[in-house]
Parts: structure tokens; sequence; C-alpha cells
């Protein structure tokens, strides 16, 4: 049963949310639990969030939160070095400080020494005998002190045979056996798509126009660390806490190299401070899992900003060849394009990441002829992997300037040459798969012209100018800009992956009034997948108090909050739960009325021919009930490994976004005055939130486009701190204009199309080409600095 | 060491605090106030914004010992009572400010000094005072709309 537990400072406190969770051992004070979410708001409605006043209070249970009585505090022990042999190891002097409780080395890994998402497995728990990138662990420490834990760090002897670190992908690419960072080679994926015949098409070709790109490496800097607590539980097994993207993933990883059966572990997701893709691969949970089976204690570990950015895999950099032909009026012929993915280290995302680059490397456009041989590497850099809009999102930088030369040899507008070759629903993309529900991105991009300009910069007050308060400009030198961005993104899982998500939903009442209890474990990252669940337990059940349990492993996988997929699929969890749920209690009410041709309207049972027969409350009396299930897309194919054909994605999305700048000509700094977009997300859900996911995606995007890049030298990170890796203010981000069309998709749930990504996408080239069209400068590479354009 | 810090109205004594803890260590981990947020401790961020003698601070950048005998609100005190929220923390819940959440209380407590400096503010004199915060959620535009509605908000009832 539960302790009483107490705060450090000797002051009880209570467990936020109310109903405490139920585990097996011992639960954590500020721990998650059961959110009311009563009151009005179903599938088309923008009810708050219901854990909004909780966040708001400062009661919310992030997993930085968590505590305890008697939890150590984890450290990690990360190398210097990106790559070296670990010659010597000592853990005494650490050992010997007073306060320490353990440290931990590979040697102590209770069972299987490697991990890695995606069944790849290539990642040791601690390094052994040789680290690949910089910030790898080495070793653990529990202590009584964070800081003791900190200083302890210190005390580990590790001695290092330091290596000359591999960190040109395109030199591993052209010598693969010799510069392995793997043992498996140096590539880790080689994804080729061939469509028609490129080389006769270029002979016809009448423009050809080519370019080189460059994505730097973006961070997901979500606010909340990587952070969770580890309790050993009664039975020999482990209660873990943690914010995380995808628990029934993690435990697949944790279990076997902790030695325990997945069913010993009972995960429960800590509030999670945002994911974006960063939270998918596993950073402290098999180590505090580690020190609290060795110490028989519960082990918090949180890392700081510095640690976080070595705790988790980035955005992929990309080096991109592209070369297209066309007609002299604007239709594409062909296009020839290399992408090249550093996915640093571990596998991690890379295989997905080049599936996706690949299959979507020239974008919403019909191409007649199509050559494209994307690669992922192994390189020495840091590890790579997911974040959001992965590989689509280094592609689109490009095809989107390539769209721009193409309209520029051509005397196009770049809304015209877009409209000219855009896919529509019947089109085909480069893998040969039909688009088989709406694509409308001609009249995306003829609405997105329909929005009005901005007017021009206020320069009275210098605010509104390049360089804010600053002041490095009164106004001369100031250029404006306008540019387009167009991007498509995979919803769901692709390549034959069934990620499937479960629900379960009980309906019974309480209280008086009929309640429905949703429970998954889908992560809640702050997309608002809890207030949609809610939304949809309302209208399908249509009750007023939903229940949300805290996600837990104690219901089936609900798979990963990411590839903009669990209004989807976690959505569509739901509803057929309830779906399940209504369908019992109808069979109920028809067994008490003798009536078949029941529905549920509202809160009431009606019958078609008799009318209102009875309120749920009534119809269900003392009963529970209570149904779970799982819920599928449909299925999907493997790209072929030579041509890249097959019909490989679940859905797709588009967005288009336009974008007005000011640049400072004379010092290369660049206001964004507005963006505008639109995208079609088939059926608003939650228009409030759908918003924010807009709102938010266009900014990352506009954080790619300016600012934020994790500058590498020889395989060392220089910039891991907010005072260095920049990500955009208030002051950064523009007023946006939105334009939310709603063409359904058959297919999905309530005809959605999964919305988080696609923003993601199209608002960095949109910046970029603005500022092209302020400077003229070509502007090949993002983040774009003030001595690319002044240069 | 111990430390007396003035929180949220009530004295709170703490002890075997080390020298080198910092008021927003002291506050979440030894006060039980985790509300204040640790999102890049290094006075980057503004998520563990507080009032420390009626002046927003990173408390991430006070060592604790700096706090001894001040006056601290968090955003745990802005509320009128148990069961309430403040104008500032409604409209964020209200206006869709709020994703994660995880920069919110610095965002709350930051917009409420400005408030109550300037009770209209301009867009460009919200974007000012907001600048020290970061969210990377949700772009900012809701962040604008719930300062506005608090700020309407409080004009009505005033």
């Amino acid at each position: 049963m539960a302790t009483p537990v107490r705060t450090p400072g000797g002051t009880p406190v209570r467990t936020p949310g109310g109903t405490p969770v139920r585990t097996p051992g011992r639960t954590p004070v500020r721990s998650p639990g059961h959110v009311a979410a009563h009151g009005h708001g179903g599938v088309g409605d923008s009810p708050p969030r219901p854990d909004g006043t909780l966040k708001v209070a400062g009661e919310f249970a992030y997993a930085s939160d968590l505590w305890i009585d008697g939890m150590l505090w984890g450290a990690t022990l990360r190398s210097p070095h990106p790559r070296a042999r670990i010659v010597a190891l000592d853990v005494g002097p650490a050992l010997a400080l007073p306060g320490v409780r353990a440290v931990l080395t590979h040697e102590d890994v209770p069972g299987s020494r490697f991990f890695g998402i995606d069944g790849t497995g290539d990642q040791p728990v601690l390094a052994i005998d040789q680290v690949r990138h910089e910030g790898e662990p080495i070793a653990l420490v529990a202590a009584d002190h964070p800081e003791t834990a900190r200083r302890a760090l210190k005390r580990i002897a590790v001695g290092f045979e330091v290596l000359e670190p591999i960190t040109d992908a395109r030199a591993v690419i052209a010598d693969p056996e010799g510069l392995r960072v793997q043992p498996l080679g140096g590539i880790t994926r080689y994804q080729p798509v061939r469509v028609g015949d490129v080389d006769a098409a270029r002979a016809r070709a009448e423009v050809v126009v080519s370019g080189d790109f460059e994505v730097g490496i973006q961070d997901q800097a979500f606010l909340g660390p990587e952070s969770g607590l580890a309790m050993p539980s009664e039975d020999g097994g482990l209660d873990l806490y943690v914010s995380t993207q995808w628990m029934h993933n993690d435990l697949k990883q944790i279990a076997p190299c902790l030695g325990l059966a997945e069913d010993e572990i009972h995960m429960t997701l800590a509030g999670v401070g945002g994911a974006f893709g960063g939270r998918e691969d596993l950073s402290m949970q098999i180590h505090a899992g580690m020190l609290a089976l060795h110490t028989g204690r519960p082990v918090k570990m949180s890392y700081n900003r510095h640690e976080s950015f070595f705790g988790h895999v980035h955005r992929h950099p990309a080096s991109m060849r592209y070369e297209y032909g066309a007609t002299a009026d604007g239709g594409l012929v062909y296009a020839d394009v290399e992408i090249v993915l550093d996915g640093g280290a571990y596998t991690s995302s890379t295989l997905n990441v080049t599936g996706n680059a690949a299959s979507l490397g020239v974008g919403p456009y019909e191409i007649p002829n199509i050559r494209i041989d994307a690669y992922g590497v192994y390189t020495n850099n840091p590890p790579c992997g997911a974040m959001r809009g992965f590989g689509a999102v280094q592609a689109c930088f490009a095809y989107e300037a390539m769209m721009d030369k193409v309209a520029a040899a051509c005397g196009l507008s770049p809304l015209e040459v877009r409209r000219r070759n855009a896919v529509s629903q019947g089109s085909r993309l480069a893998t040969g798969q039909v688009i088989d529900a709406p694509a409308p991105l001609a009249e995306m991009l003829t609405r997105l012209e329909a929005i009005p300009m901005p007017p021009a910069a206020d320069a009275s007050d210098l605010r509104n100018l390049p360089g804010g308060v600053s002041q490095t400009t009164h106004g001369e030198g100031v250029v404006r800009g306008v540019g387009y961005g167009v991007g498509i993104k995979n919803i769901c899982f692709s390549e034959g992956f069934d990620d499937l998500s479960t629900a379960r939903v009980r309906l019974e009442v309480i209280g008086g009034e009929a309640t429905a209890l949703v429970h998954t474990a889908a992560a809640e990252v702050g997309q608002g997948l809890v207030t949609l669940e809610a939304q949809i337990a309302r209208t399908e059940l249509g009750v007023r108090r939903v229940t949300l349990a805290p996600a837990d492993t104690t219901v089936g996988d609900a798979g990963s909050s990411s590839a903009s997929r669990q209004s989807y699929m976690t959505g569509g969890a739901v509803k057929t739960a309830c779906e399940a749920v209504r369908g019992v209690l109808l069979e109920r009410a028809a067994a008490r009325f003798g009536h078949h041709d029941l529905t549920l309207v509202g809160g009431t049972v009606v019958s078609r021919e008799a009318g209102e027969l009875a309120s749920l409350e009534e119809v269900l009396g003392d009963a529970v009930i209570e149904e779970t299930r799982e819920y599928h897309h449909r299925p999907t194919q493997k790209m072929d490994p030579a041509t890249g054909q097959g019909n490989s994605h679940t859905q797709l999305a588009l967005c288009v976004h336009r974008a007005v700048v000011d640049v400072d000509t004379e010092l290369g700094l660049v206001k964004v005055v507005e963006m505008a977009a639109v995208q079609d997300v088939g059926k608003i859900l939650n228009r409030l939130s759908l918003e924010g996911q807009i709102h938010g995606g266009s900014a990352q995007g506009l954080g790619l486009a300016l600012m934020e890049e994790i500058v590498v030298s020889g395989g060392v990170v220089r910039n891991p701190s907010f005072t260095d890796y920049l990500i955009p203010t208030i002051l950064d981000m523009p007023p946006m204009r939105l334009d939310i069309l709603e063409n359904p998709d058959p297919a999905a749930p309530y005809g959605l199309r999964g919305a988080g990504e696609p923003p993601t996408l199209s608002s960095t080239p949109a910046i970029v080409a603005a500022i092209r069209d302020a400077t003229g400068r070509a502007l090949g590479r993002v983040p774009v600095r003030p001595e690319h354009i002044v240069a | 060491m111990r430390v007396n810090v003035i929180v949220n109205g009530a004295t709170r004594t703490v002890d075997d605090v080390w020298e080198g803890e910092s008021l927003l260590y002291v506050l979440r981990e030894r006060m039980g106030l985790p509300g204040s947020k640790n999102a890049c401790e290094q006075g980057e961020c503004g998520s563990c914004t507080v009032y420390l003698d009626g002046v927003p601070v990173c408390s991430c950048l006070v060592a604790a010992g700096q706090a001894e005998g001040r006056d601290v609100r968090t955003v745990e005190g802005l509320a009128p009572d148990r069961d309430g929220l403040d104008p500032v923390q409604r409209a964020f819940l209200e206006a869709g400010a709020v994703q994660c959440g995880f920069c919110t209380p610095g965002l709350i407590v930051q917009s409420h000094d400005l408030l109550e400096r300037v009770p209209e503010p301009s867009d460009a004199e919200i974007r000012e005072a907001l600048a020290g915060n970061l969210c990377r959620c949700t772009g900012y535009e809701k962040i604008l709309d719930a300062v506005r509605l608090a700020a309407r908000r409080k004009a009505g009832a005033e």
C-alpha cells in the first residue's frame, strides 16, 4: 500500500489530479492522476484542455517534478570525444565519495547490453570499450543529492585513446567499407526511386536548373528535460514514470536490457514537456532502471539543458543535389535528385527518415521521369533520428527552391509554376502510389494568393524593423520580399508498419450521471490528444462527464505520438471503443424496451418508431459497460529496394505557406513580417488545438530557416545551450493568417487528416524564398545566417 | 545552511540547503512547489520565473541564500484561493495558449507582471515583455491572444 509521502521540506503534498494512480508499489507524489474532463464540447468544438487547469496552476505533474521519499538522484557520465577507444575505466574514486550509492558501467547491465528503436538494437546501454559520438553514455551514478552525483561523475577515471572521427557523410558514401562507424558498414539505408527514363527526358528538356542544398542539424528543443523516476516494486519488478512518446516501444527495449519480462515493468506516462520526435528514442529509461534495481531504491534522473542536447537525437542534417528539367512553359519533365542524410553514430530512425526523403523527395508535383538516390549514413556526428516532419522537411527545402528556379527560368510566378505541376486526387507520387483522397493543392495555392498582404512596416517604431530594439537600422537598406512554400507529409507510419492503437472505454453512472472513463497508453505531449479523446467520448456516447485515466502500460499499445498520427489512430481507437460500448448499451435498451430501432441521441436512447425511451442513466442503472478496441489503419507496402515503388503511405497531407519578410540588406538581418498558411485537415476536430499546431509547426520551420542549428566541428557540438542554440522568441514569430480546408479523407475517422507536421515543412522554404526575393541571393543552406545575405 | 523565505505569503524554513542550490531547486525539491519549471537552468528560457520582492526573476539564477528573508511569489501563489484561477491563468487556458505547458508558469508570471504595470498593453509591448520566455509549442499566437484576453477581462472587472 502507498506510504504517506512528504516533501523534503516536511509539508504534505497532494497528488495533483485527484485520484492516485494504482501501481503495484508506492506512488510518487506529483505523479499523473485521473483527469476530469467534465463539461461540453464534442468533435468539432474547442473545449479547454482537461489538463489545462493543472498546467496553468503549476500543478501538472511533469516527469521532472516526480518525487518520492528516499529517492536517489541519477547522473550520466558522457564521452567528451566523438570517437575513441576506452582503454581504462576506474569507478573506485567515485564510489568512495560520501553520498554516492552506486556507480555502474556496461558490465552492470543486467540483460542485453544493446537497444534501439525500430528493432535495430545497435546502441549500447553504456559504452563498451569505445565511444562513437560525443555525449555517448559511459557510466552512471546514483547519489543522495544531484550535486553529489555530478561531483562523482568527475571522479570516474576514464582512459581514452582518441581516434580521428568520421564526420563527412559524402565521404562515407564514397567508401562505406573503409569508413565504418558501425560493424554493418557506413550506409544505414540506400533507397533509390526510379520512374520513367531521366536520361532520355534530359535530352527533351527545354529548361534545366540545378542546385545544391544543405540543411543544418535542428534540435527539438522541447522545454521539459528528459526526466523520470524508476522505483523497484515489491514483486521484484520496476515501476517506471517517464516522459516519452511511445511507452510500449520503450518497454520492448527496456525489459531485455534490465533482464526483466515486459510484464514485470509497469510504465506510467509522466507529464511530457514537449516532444517533437526527440522522445522517440530512449534517454534515461534503462539507466534509471539499472540504478533502481541495483540500489533497491527509487531513482530520479533529470537532465539539464546541456545534457539534453546530448540526451536525444536531432533532425538529420542533409546535403542534397537537385537537377530539374522542364518545358519552356514550366511543365516538369524530369527530376534527378541525390539526398544524403547524416544519421550519426547509431541507426535510430534513419531507416524511416531515408524512406520519407526518398518517397517524398520531389514533393507534391507530377513529374514523369524521376531518379532519386537517398542515403542515410553512419558517422561520428551527433546521432539523428526523429523530429517533426522527418525526412520530408529536408527534401521540402530543396524541392521548393527548385520550383522557384524553374519559375524564374520560365518567367512564371512561383504560384503559377506550382499550380501547373500540382498533384491532385488521382495523381501518382514518385513511388507510384495514387493519391486516393482529396489533395487540392492548386486550389490551396489560389486561396493563399487571395489572402491580403500585410501593410508596409511602420518604420517610426523601430520594433517593426529587422534588428528590432537593437536599433540597427532606421529603415535604410530594408527590402521586402515574398516567398511561397508547399509541403507534403505522410501521416501515420509507412512502409508496411501496422502501428495500431488501443482504447478502453468504460461507461457507468457515477453520482447520478453517466460517466465515460477513457484509458489509452497514448502519449499526450502537448498536442491536445486528451482534449480530443474526451470530445470523441462526448460525441459518441452523449455524455458530459468524461474522465481520462493516466496513460500507462496496463492497457494495450497506442503507438507513438509521432507522424501526426494520434488523432487518426488513438482517435480512431477511442471512437471504435465508444461505438462498441454504445452497441452494448443499445442492446440492453432493446432487451428492456422491446424496440430494435434504437439510436443514442445526446444522452437519450431514441426509438425511430416510439421516440424517446430513456436516458443513458436509466438504461445503465448499476451496470458497467467496458469495451477495449484496437484500431488499425489500412495496410501499406514497403518501397521496392531497387525502384522505390509501392503504396508505402497511409495518408498524405498538404500545407502551403506564404512568408513576407523585411531584410536589412546591409546587416543581413531578417524580420519575418507575416506568415499565411492554407492547410487541408479533412475535418476540424478542435479548431483551437489545430491552429496551435499550425502556429507551432510554422514557428519550428521559421527556426530552421533563420536560426536553429546544432553547430558541429570535428564531431563536437559547439553550442549545447539556449544561449547559443537559438529558438524563435515571441519577437521572432510574426502574426499568422490561416485558411483551413476540410476535404474529408473517407478512410480516416471523421474524415480527418493528420495536421501536426505539414506546417513545419512548408514554412521554412517560404521564408527562405522570401529572403531570396528581397536579396537576389541563392541561399542554398538553412539556417540562413547574416553572412549568407551580406557576403 | 538554513534558509527562511516568505513563499506565497507564508514563511517557510528549510534546513540542510547546500550553498550551491538555486532558489528554483529549493522551491521545487525542498518546498514541494514544482510549478516553477526547470527548462534550461541558465536564465535563457524564463520557465522558472517567480516574483522576488515583487520583481519577476529567473529563480534558477538566484542562489537560495540570496532569497533569505525575502518575499517570493510563484505561479502556485497567483490564484486568489485554492480552487480559483487568476484572470491571466484563466485566459491562458481559454485562449489555447497552453500546449505542453512547460513554459506556461513562467509566461503566466511574466504576463501577470506586465498587466500589473501596463493594464492595456499594445502587441509590441506584450512581445517585448515576453521576449525572455521561450515557448516551443504554440508559435506564440495564442499566448498573445491570452494576454489580450486577460487585459480585457481585468479592465472590465475594474
